[in-house]
C-alpha cells in the first residue's frame, strides 16, 4: 500500500524550494499512525503547499526499505534539497524534526 | 497454528530436545548436541568477550557445512567493520557473504536524528523479506542492547523484545541468536530478567585480566529441557575461530601399549627397564642447566632414528639455538627437520595465556602428526597467566597426548634441588607416568648431574642416582661406583675409576708374569718329553732287534727240553707244564731279554 500525498495549494508563499520527503511507515503501528499526523502538522505548519511526501508502507515493501536503508520505522528521510537527512521516531518532537529538514527559516 | 505449536511442545516433552550443531569445537559437547533447535538463545557477556565470534561462526559453519543460509542483523558495529574483524579467522567471510550470508547493517548512524518513540516493525517485516529471500535458516541480532538503549524507555524495550519473540516464533529458523552487552549479573539492565526468560537457553561469556593476561570463558547459565554440562570453561581463538576447551570425557578410554621405545640412549632404556611405553608420557623435572633439554633433544633423535613423526615444542628460546646448543653434545636435529621428520617450533609465553598455547599445541599436533613429542620446558606455560589455568591445560595436554597415542616428553623446572617441590608446580608427575629428576650433586667441592628415576609406572625400573655425562658423543650414564653406600660421581668416581684401572693393569702384570713362568715351566717339560720319547724310539728300535733273536733261542730251547724228555721218558706230568710253556716261555723271554728291570716295565707299560 503506498500512498502518495501531493499537497500544492493554490496560493503559495514566498517559499520557492520544495522539500521531498519519504516516510516510512509499519501500517498501522501505534508510532507510525502518529509519526503521520505529526508530520502532517508539521507541513501544514511550516511548508504549506511547498512538499513532496511520499508514504512508504514497509510491511508491504520491505525491500524498497532495505534499499533505502531503512531499518526502523517511523522514519523519515529528506531526499531533497541538500542536505539529506534521516529523522527516526513518532516525530513528536517537532523541533528536532524542523531542525533536521532544514525549514527553521521558514518559522514565523 | 496454535494447534501444531501444542503438538510441538508435547512432544518435545516427550522426546529429547531437538538441537542443532554450532560446529564450534567443543561447545556441541558441553551443551550436548549445540543451540536448541528452532528456539532463541542468548549470549550475554561484557565487550569483547567473544559473543559476536560465537554467533557469527555458528553462521558461518551452517552456511558452509549444511549449506543453511544465514542472516546477520549487527546494532552495533558495521556490516564492514565485522567482515574485517573476521578477517582474521580462515572463514571467508567475503565469499560467502555474496550469496550465504546476508548482512544487516542496524547500526543508526549518528547523524539519524531521533524524534519520538520508534518501533522494530518494519525492520522486521525487512528481515522476513530477506529470509524468504534467501530462505535463511539462522539469524543472529548481534548487539541488541544498542537498540534498547535508542529505545530510552524500559517499557517500549520491553514491547520492543516481545515484538522481536513474536517474530521468531512466527518465522521459524532453525536457530536464533541474540547477543548483547551485559554485565556481571544483568541487574543493571531492566528487561534482563524478561530477555532471559524468552530465551530457552543463554550463554554467558567473560573476559577477564589475569596476571595481565587475557582469559576468555564461557558458561551455559540456562538450558530449557536439556541437561549441559555446568560451570565455567575456557575459551580460546585460533584461526578457524574459537575453540571451547570442554572437558574430556569421564571415562578414560585409553588402550595401554605395550611396545617399548627408547628414551633416548641405551644406558637410560635399561634403567627404566627396556625404555619407555608407546604413548605413555614423561616428565623430566631439574633445575635449570641439568641438561633436560639434552635428553628430551636425545629422545628427539631416537625417534626420528626409528623415523617417526616428531614434534618438539620450546618456549622463549627459538628453534635453530636449541638445534645449535644440541649439536655440541652430539645431538643432531638438523637432518630430521630437513627430512620432514622433525617439527621445530618455538612459543612465546608473555602475553599469552595457557589455553592459547594449548590451542597452538592442537593445531600444531593436527598439522603434524606426530608419533613422539616434546614440551621444553612445559613449566613455561604457567609463566604469563593464573598458576590454576597453565596446571588445567598442562594437565589437558598431557591427556590428549595420550589419547592421540602420543609419546610424549615434557620438561618442567623446579625451583629447589629437591624433586618434591615440583608437585607445588603444575603437578602434572602425578599423571606423568614416568618421572625422571635431574639434579646436581655437590660433594667435595663438585657439582656433578645426577639422574634418577623417581617413578615409571607398568614396569621395572633402577632406583639408583646415576651420574649424567654430557660429552661431544651426547650424554651418557657413568658406570656406577658406590663407596660407603654412595653412588660415586665426578672426581670420585674419576679417581675410583683410576683406581680401578690401576688395580686392573697391577692384576694384568701378574698374570702375565704368572702365564710367563707357566710358559717356561711349560717349554720345559715339553723339551723333557722330547728326550724322553727319543729315548724311547732308541729303545723301541733295539726292543724289535732283540725279539727276533729271542725267538729262535725259544724254539730251539723247547725242542732241547723235548728231546730231554724223549731221553728220560718222562710222565705226562710234564705235559701241563708243556702247555703252559708258550706265556711262560713269553714271560720268560721278555723277563730274559731286558737288560735292566725298569725298562721292561715301561715296555709292558707300552703294549696294551
Amino acid at each position: 500500500m503506498r500512498r502518495k500525498k501531493t499537497k500544492r495549494g493554490a496560493s503559495a508563499p514566498a517559499v520557492t524550494t520544495v522539500v521531498v520527503m519519504r516516510l516510512y511507515i509499519a501500517n498501522s503501528a501505534p508510532n507510525s499512525v502518529r509519526a503521520v499526523a505529526n508530520l502532517a502538522a508539521i507541513c501544514e505548519e511550516h511548508l504549506k503547499d511547498n512538499f513532496k511526501l511520499e508514504v512508504i508502507d514497509v510491511l508491504e515493501y520491505p525491500l524498497r526499505a532495505l534499499a533505502d536503508g531503512i531499518l526502523v520505522t517511523p522514519s523519515l528521510a529528506k531526499v531533497s534539497p541538500l542536505p539529506a537527512a534521516k529523522i527516526v521516531g513518532n516525530l513528536s518532537d517537532k523541533k528536532s524534526v524542523i531542525h533536521a529538514l532544514g525549514i527553521s527559516e521558514s518559522v514565523e | 497454528m496454535k494447534g501444531v505449536t501444542v503438538n510441538a511442545t508435547k512432544s518435545a516433552a516427550l522426546q529429547p530436545l531437538p538441537k542443532i550443531a554450532t560446529g564450534i569445537p567443543g561447545f556441541d559437547e558441553l551443551s550436548h548436541g549445540g543451540l536448541p533447535r528452532n528456539r532463541t538463545t542468548l549470549l550475554r557477556g561484557g565487550p569483547g568477550s567473544g559473543k559476536t565470534v560465537f554467533a557469527l561462526q555458528s553462521l558461518v559453519n551452517a552456511a558452509r557445512r549444511r549449506q543453511e543460509p544465514g542472516i546477520f542483523v549487527a546494532f552495533e558495529e558495521s556490516t564492514r567493520q565485522i567482515v574485517a574483524n573476521a578477517a582474521s579467522f580462515d572463514w571467508r567471510l567475503s565469499a560467502l557473504a555474496r550469496h550465504q550470508l546476508f548482512f544487516l547493517d542496524a547500526k543508526l548512524s549518528p547523524e539519524v536524528v531521533q524524534s519520538g518513540e520508534f518501533d522494530l516493525s518494519g525492520m522486521l517485516a525487512i528481515l522476513k523479506a530477506k529470509k524468504e529471500e534467501i530462505g535463511a535458516k539462522w539469524i543472529v541480532f548481534d548487539g541488541i542492547d544498542v537498540l534498547l538503549t535508542l529505545l530510552q524507555n524500559p517499557i517500549a524495550e520491553m514491547r520492543e523484545i516481545y515484538r522481536i519473540r513474536d517474530w521468531l516464533t512466527e518465522n521459524e529458523v532453525n536457530a536464533a541468536i541474540i547477543t548483547a552487552k551485559i554485565d556481571g549479573d544483568g541487574s543493571a539492565v531492566v528487561n534482563y530478567g524478561f530477555m532471559q526468560f524468552m530465551v530457552d537457553c543463554v550463554i554467558r561469556f567473560e573476559r577477564r585480566i589475569e596476571h595481565g593476561v587475557a582469559l576468555h570463558r564461557l558458561q551455559i547459565t540456562k538450558y530449557r529441557g536439556s541437561d549441559f554440562v555446568a560451570g565455567e570453561f575456557p575459551v580460546s581463538f585460533g584461526p578457524a575461530g574459537m575453540e571451547v576447551d570442554a572437558p574430556e570425557p569421564a571415562e578414560i578410554r585409553q588402550v595401554a601399549s605395550s611396545e617399548r621405545i627408547s628414551a633416548g640412549f641405551e644406558r637410560l632404556d635399561t634403567m627404566l627397564g627396556g625404555g619407555l611405553f608407546r604413548g605413555s608420557s614423561t616428565l623430566i623435572t631439574g633445575v635449570p642447566g641439568t641438561s633436560k633439554t639434552t635428553l628430551a633433544g636425545k629422545f628427539v633423535e631416537a625417534a626420528c632414528r626409528r623415523g617417526e613423526r616428531t614434534l618438539f615444542v620450546s618456549f622463549d628460546e627459538s628453534a635453530d639455538r636449541i638445534a645449535r646448543n644440541l649439536t655440541s653434545v652430539g645431538i643432531k636435529l638438523k637432518p630430521c627437520i630437513k627430512t620432514g621428520l622433525l617439527r621445530m617450533y618455538s612459543g612465546r609465553t608473555e602475553t599469552i595465556g595457557a589455553e592459547d598455547q594449548l590451542v597452538k599445541l592442537k593445531a600444531l599436533i593436527r598439522e603434524h602428526r606426530p608419533r613422539c613429542m616434546v614440551i621444553d620446558p612445559i613449566s613455561a606455560i604457567a609463566k604469563s597467566g593464573g598458576l590454576a589455568a597453565a596446571r588445567a591445560v598442562a594437565n589437558r595436554f598431557i591427556y590428549l597426548a595420550k589419547d592421540e597415542k602420543i609419546t610424549v616428553m615434557v620438561t618442567a623446572i623446579n625451583e629447589g634441588d629437591e624433586p618434591e617441590t615440583e608437585a607445588t608446580d603444575l603437578q602434572i608427575s602425578t599423571i606423568a607416568d614416568t618421572w625422571i629428576h635431574l639434579s646436581y650433586l655437590i660433594r667435595s667441592g663438585e657439582r656433578n648431574r645426577a639422574l634418577t628415576i623417581i617413578k615409571s609406572r607398568g614396569t621395572w625400573h633402577s632406583n639408583q642416582v646415576r651420574e649424567l655425562v654430557l660429552s661431544d658423543a651426547g650424554p651418557m650414564l657413568a658406570d656406577v661406583y658406590t663407596a660407603g653406600g654412595e653412588v660415586l660421581m665426578g672426581t670420585l668416581r674419576w679417581e675410583k675409576e683410576d683406581e680401578e684401572r690401576t688395580k686392573k693393569l697391577q692384576r694384568r702384570a701378574e698374570f702375565d708374569h704368572k702365564r710367563g713362568e707357566l710358559q717356561v715351566a711349560e717349554a720345559d717339560t715339553r723339551a723333557r718329553i722330547k728326550a724322553l720319547e727319543l729315548d724311547l724310539e732308541r729303545q723301541r728300535n733295539e726292543l724289535a732287534k732283540y725279539s727276533s733273536g729271542n725267538e729262535a733261542r725259544i724254539v730251539s730251547s723247547s725242542d732241547r727240553e723235548k728231546e730231554m724228555r724223549r731221553i728220560r721218558s718222562a710222565d705226562p706230568a710234564g705235559r701241563a707244564a708243556s702247555g703252559l710253556a708258550p706265556s711262560l716261555a713269553k714271560r720268560g723271554a721278555s723277563v730274559r731279554s731286558g737288560n735292566s728291570g725298569r725298562k721292561n716295565r715301561n715296555d709292558a707299560h707300552d703294549a696294551p
